[in-house]
């Protein structure tokens, strides 16, 4: 029998769907693999007991013929979404052993359509870093490594425990959330896909905020056809979450090999950054030579608000996480830490139980918002996000999406840059737009570095607009035909 | 209606005048909180009415109430205010166990209320008569209340209560135009009606869901008139807010005390602090309770958890026409409509149970009648027995049949006292009392006749001094109203005696 744990999730549903196997041999299957890859350290609450429970359920609906879109298929979840009798903690130590009565409205849509969960996935604490090194419970480990190198390297991150589970075959796939990058630039580090979707596609209801306004919910996953089947069914309509948008969702699945003809691709002059380097440029000029030779139009586009939408991104993201992490006072639940008074109480708390990073932004938010200086920050940064959303705007006039590098560059080694904060922030460059502007984005592993690293491209399309990204996205990867995967060393 | 004249402090240096602007907070009628589905119904065990969203649960998400808004509309245009078709929620920030999320969502930069104008009725405590003000409100906005911290269960822990947390509050501010502690009262007294008429807020003040912050300044005659020619606060005094005050009487002990406090720090040569203070009402005092130094940064900004709050003019057009008397207008219409005075339809319409208890009294009836035994016989007795109209021992129904007695001239009024105080002994309906006890009136002018003649004949030296003074007439009237043990009818008494005396 062929190793379960290698199929993509459309393959294992196949599979499953014509009892080629069945849920229960699937789950084992990870579940032994998540086992024998601890060292990687993705997740950080494994459910076997549960995951052979649900898998159980599966095979029993799948007898009948009645199973759902993901019936059987075991996934792994990002420790930010709330799940019912599963600690949840988004990796940080205020949540302590935090266990919720409720799920997220992302995660009930998996189950509700048969997928098992094996388990909690690391990432960086409340999804604050690009590097996974903020996590409560330490780093994940990438499982790829440079050619001839035994040294660590950085999954990315936030969303570094799904990353690295989809590379590693740990899971079929895995859900993650993007606030500035979190899905595309852990999966451009892996080797996989990602996307996020427009902002307010999926329901934020139940995922731990870090920047509500940013904040958007998507799955990492081995195939750019494997992540439009977990997307469709993330996002649904939901009026627990004011910012969710009543929308239909569309065949996404169908547009993965629909190919590009006709298509304008914009390319935007602003995202050649100095510095980048040449692999990277290198990459981005295949991606562009591919999409032509497939028959797109490409089109030199203008993005002009660009260099500031990171500084912009830096500003709104932490203002918004100083207020959404307040209510992490040691008062209700999660972790506390008694002081002779309130204000000792709270101090000893949030000192202990944020870590390093996450405080660091408290701080910022707090500053951008306080009286004096809001006008000069935030207003201001909120000037500039709506500069760059018109950016786009203008730019779609002349095309249907947007390709760039995920990254500028490929995965890096632990310590490399979280000495200084501004050049780990510099990894967000490419992907901070599309949260600004509130448009969707995918990244697609394209090729390799010359030490044999992945590389991701982005595409960004319109507004609700996913189709244009699963259309490019599945061309690249066909143009790409990437099928590198880590070496096993774990 | 006499006008308006200054409230005047007299102090050692000259004369005062206070000024006052009062924030209103006052609880949304409506069976759900502001974002959450929890109840708001009262008196439940503590943590009951209690959401994941008012707990503030990780990942959980606010989500409006539209029937909140839809009060807070009403509200709006029962002050005759503007509504704006855009406003926004904002997160005021602050710490405190009661406050789970670490933000109170408020309206801050965009509330759902602009500019409106209310008529302020005033009974001055002190004597003199009733006059009206109009006074400005500069906009009400929607807000989710704090959790209750108890500080007394133990002595060296604090419990929080959630049950209010994130109830929904309308915030109504009022323009610096109110000049005296009765007009305070007055204003408070108003706004209490108007959202009791509109089914906006329930009144209680003693639940606390209607308290008001009074802000108060002290300045020299002249100087306001200025201030209101200009909008130049300038010339206003630095100005305190007295805090959560819920009861008519310790608002103006409260003000009272606070322009006193700040004349003197005046006079003496120092400056009054800019500061929130509480009002003691066992020692009458009012004290610090944080200084604008203290003063918190609340780092105001808009709630991504929500979308602005954008509605339509066809639906506030809707709830306009939905819109119930107020009691401006209840007041126009008691008196063109009854012929009362406008004193009387004020006391009448001060609450809508009031109005009406009176309008069932009065259908059909002597309505001047009916509003004087209202307002003096009822009211004074259940003033002093400090009971409620609701236990009125006395319906409505059944006071309009002891008016009806009057009327038909069955009983005389001053019999009617005596059958009121046996109806509220419980001994019945006013006509059973009257037949019981014989209490009829005798308008029989034979019997009358034989009374008159009897006294007459009797008091001789009466009857010579009544024809110099004819004004001693009301001696005979006396006497034939004793023999007749009350029930004779007055004015026929009156009739038959000037006929046979010749006066």
């Amino acid at each position: 029998m062929t190793d379960l744990t290698k199929l993509t999730l459309a393959a294992a549903l196949d599979g499953l769907k014509n009892k080629q196997f069945s849920a229960r041999e699937i789950t084992q299957a990870f579940v032994s693999a998540i086992e024998g890859a601890r060292v990687l350290n993705a997740f950080v609450v494994e459910t076997p007991e549960k995951a052979l429970a649900m898998a159980d359920a599966s095979d029993a609906k799948l007898a009948k013929g009645t199973g759902g879109k993901l019936e059987g298929a075991p996934l792994g979840i990002k420790d930010l979404y709330c799940t019912k009798g599963v600690r949840t903690t988004a990796c940080s130590g205020i949540l302590g052993e935090f266990t919720p009565t409720y799920e997220s409205t992302v995660t009930q849509n998996l189950w509700d359509q048969g997928a098992v969960m094996l388990g909690k996935l690391n990432m960086d604490e409340f999804a604050m870093g690009s590097s996974n090194e903020t996590s409560k419970f330490g780093n994940v480990i990438n499982p790829w490594r440079r050619e001839g190198d035994n040294q660590s390297l950085t999954p990315g991150g936030s969303s570094g425990g799904s990353a690295a589970s989809v590379a590693a075959d740990l899971c079929l796939a895995a859900t993650a959330s993007d606030t500035g990058g979190s899905i595309r630039q852990p999966a451009a580090f892996t080797g996989t896909v990602g996307i996020k979707p427009t902002y307010g596609r999926a329901s934020r209801y139940g995922m731990v905020a870090f920047a509500s306004s940013l904040d958007q919910a998507g799955p990492i996953a081995k195939t750019v056809e494997d992540s439009a089947i977990l997307l469709d069914v993330m996002c649904s309509h939901d009026a627990k979450d004011s910012t969710s948008l009543d929308v239909e969702t569309p065949d996404w699945r169908g547009a993965v090999t629909q190919g590009v003809k006709g298509m304008r691709i914009g390319i935007p002059k602003e995202y050649r950054m100095d510095g980048m380097s040449e692999e990277i440029d290198a990459l981005w000029e295949q991606g562009i030579a591919w999409l032509k030779a497939a028959g797109a139009e490409i089109v030199d586009i203008s993005l002009p608000h660009t260099k500031y939408a990171l500084p912009a991104y830096y500003i709104v993201a932490p203002a918004e996480a100083s207020s959404n992490l307040a209510r992490y006072d040691g008062m209700r639940y999660g972790a506390r830490v008694e002081g002779n008074n309130l204000t000792q109480t709270y101090e000893g708390t949030r000192a202990s139980g944020f870590g390093k990073e996450v405080q660091r932004r408290l701080l910022i938010g707090t500053y951008v918002l306080s009286s004096g200086y809001y006008d000069a920050y935030y207003l201001r940064a909120q000037k500039v996000r709506t500069k760059i959303l018109n950016d786009f705007v203008e730019a779609f006039e002349s095309c249907d999406a947007v390709l760039t590098p995920t990254c500028p560059s490929p995965a890096f080694a632990f310590g490399e840059k979280s000495g200084d904060p501004v050049e780990m922030y510099l990894n967000d460059v490419f992907t901070v737009t599309a949260n600004l502007a509130g448009l969707p984005g995918i990244s697609v592993p394209a090729g390799l570095s010359k030490n044999g690293l992945p590389l991701g491209l982005q595409v960004i399309g319109k507004a609700l607009d996913e189709a244009a990204c699963f259309r490019v996205g599945g061309e690249l990867e066909r143009a790409a035909g990437f099928v590198a995967k880590p070496g096993r060393w774990w | 209606m006499t006008t308006r004249t200054p409230y005047v402090l007299k102090g050692e240096t000259g004369d005062w005048e206070v000024v006052m602007g009062l924030e209103i907070h006052a609880q949304v009628a409506s069976n759900a909180k502001l974002f959450s589905g929890a109840s708001t119904a009262f008196g439940a065990d503590p943590n009951c009415n209690v959401s994941l969203v008012d707990a503030a649960m990780p990942g959980m998400l606010p989500v409006i109430n539209c029937k909140c808004v839809e009060q807070a509309v009403r509200t709006g245009l029962g002050l005759k205010a503007e509504i704006n078709l855009y406003s926004r929620f904002d997160r005021k920030n602050y710490f405190y166990p009661d406050l789970p999320q670490g933000y109170q969502i408020s309206q801050f930069a965009h509330p759902i209320v602009g500019e409106g104008e209310i008529d302020v009725d005033v009974e001055p405590a002190h004597g003199g008569e009733a006059y009206s003000f109009p006074c400005r409100i500069e906009r009400l906005h929607l807000e989710q209340d704090a959790g209750k911290s108890i500080h007394d269960m133990d002595p060296n822990s604090t419990y929080v209560d959630l049950n209010r947390s994130g109830v929904a509050l309308m915030e109504i501010v009022s323009k610096p135009d109110v000049r005296s502690p009765a007009e305070a009262a007055a204003y408070v007294k108003k706004i209490r009606a108007i959202v009791i008429a509109l089914g906006t807020c329930d009144g209680d003040m003693e639940k606390g869901n209607l308290r008001a912050d009074v802000n108060v300044s002290v300045c020299r005659p002249g100087q306001y008139e200025k201030f209101r020619e200009t909008g130049d606060f300038s010339h206003l005094g630095t100005r305190c807010e007295l805090k959560n005050m819920n009861s008519f009487r310790f608002i103006q002990q409260a003000i009272e005390y606070e322009a006193r406090r700040q004349i003197e720090i005046i006079e003496g040569g120092g400056t009054v602090d800019q500061e929130t203070r509480l009002f003691d009402a066992d020692k009458g005092e009012t004290r610090s309770m944080r200084s604008k130094e203290d003063a918190h940064d609340y780092r105001y900004f808009p709630d991504p958890d929500l979308l602005p709050l954008e509605i339509e003019q066809a639906w506030i057009d809707e709830i306009k026409a939905s819109l119930p008397e107020l009691p401006d207008q209840k007041r126009a219409r008691f008196e063109s409509e009854y012929g009362i005075s406008h004193y009387d339809a004020g006391v009448l319409i001060a609450d809508a149970e009031k109005a009406e208890y009176f309008e069932a009294v009065a259908k059909g009836r002597d309505a001047k009648l009916a509003a004087n035994w209202v307002t003096q016989e009822l009211f004074g007795y259940l003033n002093k027995e400090g009971l409620e109209l609701a236990d009125s021992p006395v319906s409505a129904e059944a006071l309009g049949g002891l008016i009806a007695l009057i009327s038909d001239e069955t009983i005389s009024g001053k019999i009617a006292k005596d059958v009121f105080a046996r109806m509220i002994a419980g001994e019945g309906e006013a006509a059973a009392i009257v037949e019981k006890h014989g209490l009829k009136q005798v308008t029989d002018t034979g019997a009358i006749e034989k009374v008159v003649d009897e006294i007459i004949a009797a008091n001789p030296e009466q009857v010579e001094r009544v024809k110099e003074k004819p004004q001693t007439l009301g001696w005979f009237v006396g006497q034939v109203m004793k023999a007749s043990g009350g029930k004779a009818n007055p004015k026929a008494v009156n009739e038959i005696l000037k006929a046979k005396l010749g006066v």
